[in-house]
């Protein structure tokens, strides 16, 4: 088997994935970036989207984030995912729901916080949509 | 001495409280399990966070960095984060934090600084609310019915980070208990904003922090990564906080159960020796009636 890069994912709940694997895409804020064995080390922020997984030449997960932080070194890949969901788990009409709802509650919110937070999380699960969407078409 | 008929009734009660505290031990150990379960299961992220923001602070100081980490540039007023729990009969657990909490403030009042209050637990509330209920700013309950998720923590979170950035208060301090064993808890206050720099040099062993490459950069990134750092914190607290809670009742619970019955055997004696007496009592006086004949 080819050489292989650690990569773990972790939400801050808990561990959620830590295996070998031959390539993540991960998609960092200034775009989707490849860590394949041996990277430069770098610690990049990330957007909303998705991780792909890659073994023996072809994805084999999907997996969506809500944003965070990927610290990549020589031998390993670490994310810190704020929310982290396989995109074959995602329901679409939850979430349309879901975000319906927010944009209901956002109406008739005015303090700040809570408008920062409904506003995030509705970003998110748009951005959770869009992805699925695309993986669809 | 007390009579025979109020001594069962006083045996009966002792007995019926045993149970209630016994069955809250066995509820609270097995809260415990997973309360530890989930302070466990959040370890990797919070441990891996601080290893970034290391090596990040290392490099950007903390002169020019941001202002969670540099502060305002005062230290006037103090916002102090009080968790506790939100239901008693777990020892000393509510009042060991709200005494060291106390103490704080009396030393920043001191000192001539202006203390706000945020309670997180209803516990917390009502015991401070009496000797500092003006300052209190903002009172949450209902934080570890269960598990505690991150959503609250990261409420919390915005909503400091929120106050901090419109001036409100410039240091904030949060008060809660680190879970040892089910025996021992110990009362910690971290201070989360300015955050505080985890040593660079000891977390990565001072040779890896120079050779990662950022992006955007380390300013942008550390812009992102401080406030979701004050929100891990706070999380880290809480899930401390909810596993010490479960121990400290438990251990609680079990004295109290242990208590209970210590004093049932206690009262059996003396209902046993009661009724021994009556007994005899009884005998003398018809004996001593019968030879009067």
């Amino acid at each position: 088997m080819a050489e292989t890069t650690k990569f773990e994912l972790v939400s801050p709940e808990r561990l959620v994935l830590s295996r070998d694997v031959e390539m993540v895409v991960v998609p960092g804020t200034e775009g989707y970036f490849g860590v394949l064995p041996r990277h430069a080390p770098m610690i990049s922020t990330l957007s909303a989207g998705v991780i792909d997984i890659y073994e023996g030449g072809a994805v084999v997960d999907r997996i969506f984030v809500a944003g965070g932080f990927a610290e990549v070194t020589e031998t390993r890949c670490t994310v810190l995912a704020e929310e982290a969901m396989p995109l074959g788990d995602v329901d679409v009409a939850a979430t349309e729901k879901s975000i319906a709802d927010d944009r209901d509650v956002l109406k008739d919110t005015t303090d700040a916080v809570a408008r920062g937070k409904l506003e995030d999380r509705i970003r998110n699960r748009e951005a959770m949509l869009a992805a699925k969407r695309r993986l669809a078409a | 001495m007390a009579n025979l008929k109020d001594l069962k009734i006083r045996i009966k009660s002792v007995k019926s409280t045993q149970k209630i505290t016994s069955a809250m031990k066995m509820v609270a150990a097995a809260k415990l399990r997973r309360a530890q379960e989930a302070a466990e299961a959040a370890r990797p992220y919070a441990l891996r966070m601080e290893r970034m923001i290391a090596s990040l602070g290392a490099k950007v100081g903390s002169a020019g960095g941001p202002k969670l980490i540099a502060g305002s540039g005062k230290d006037d007023v103090h916002m102090i984060v009080v968790a506790t729990a939100d239901r008693g009969l777990c020892g000393g657990f509510n009042s060991t934090i709200v005494r060291a909490a106390r103490r704080r403030i009396t030393e920043l009042e001191s000192a001539g600084k202006t203390v706000k209050i945020m309670t997180v637990g209803r516990k917390a509330r009502d015991q401070l609310r009496r000797t500092h209920g003006t300052k209190i700013v903002k009172s949450l309950e209902n934080i570890a019915r269960t598990v505690v998720g991150f959503e609250q923590a990261d409420n919390i979170a915005r909503e400091l980070i929120h106050g901090f950035e419109s001036g409100e208060f410039d240091v904030c301090t949060i008060f809660f208990n680190r879970f040892k064993s089910a025996m021992t808890q110990i009362v910690t206050s971290q201070q989360l904003i300015p955050a505080k720099l985890p040593d660079a040099e000891e977390e990565t062993g001072g040779e890896l922090k120079a050779l990662y490459e950022y992006e955007p950069d380390e300013e942008g990134i550390l812009a992102a990564l401080l406030p979701r750092n004050v929100a891990t914190q706070i999380y880290t607290a809480l899930l401390e906080n909810a596993a010490s809670e479960h121990g400290a009742r438990m251990t609680a619970m079990d004295s109290a159960t242990r208590n209970a019955g210590d004093m049932i055997d206690r009262l059996t004696l003396v209902y046993n020796r009661t009724r021994q007496a009556v007994i005899t009592k009884e005998l003398i006086e018809i004996i001593s009636g019968a030879e009067a004949l």
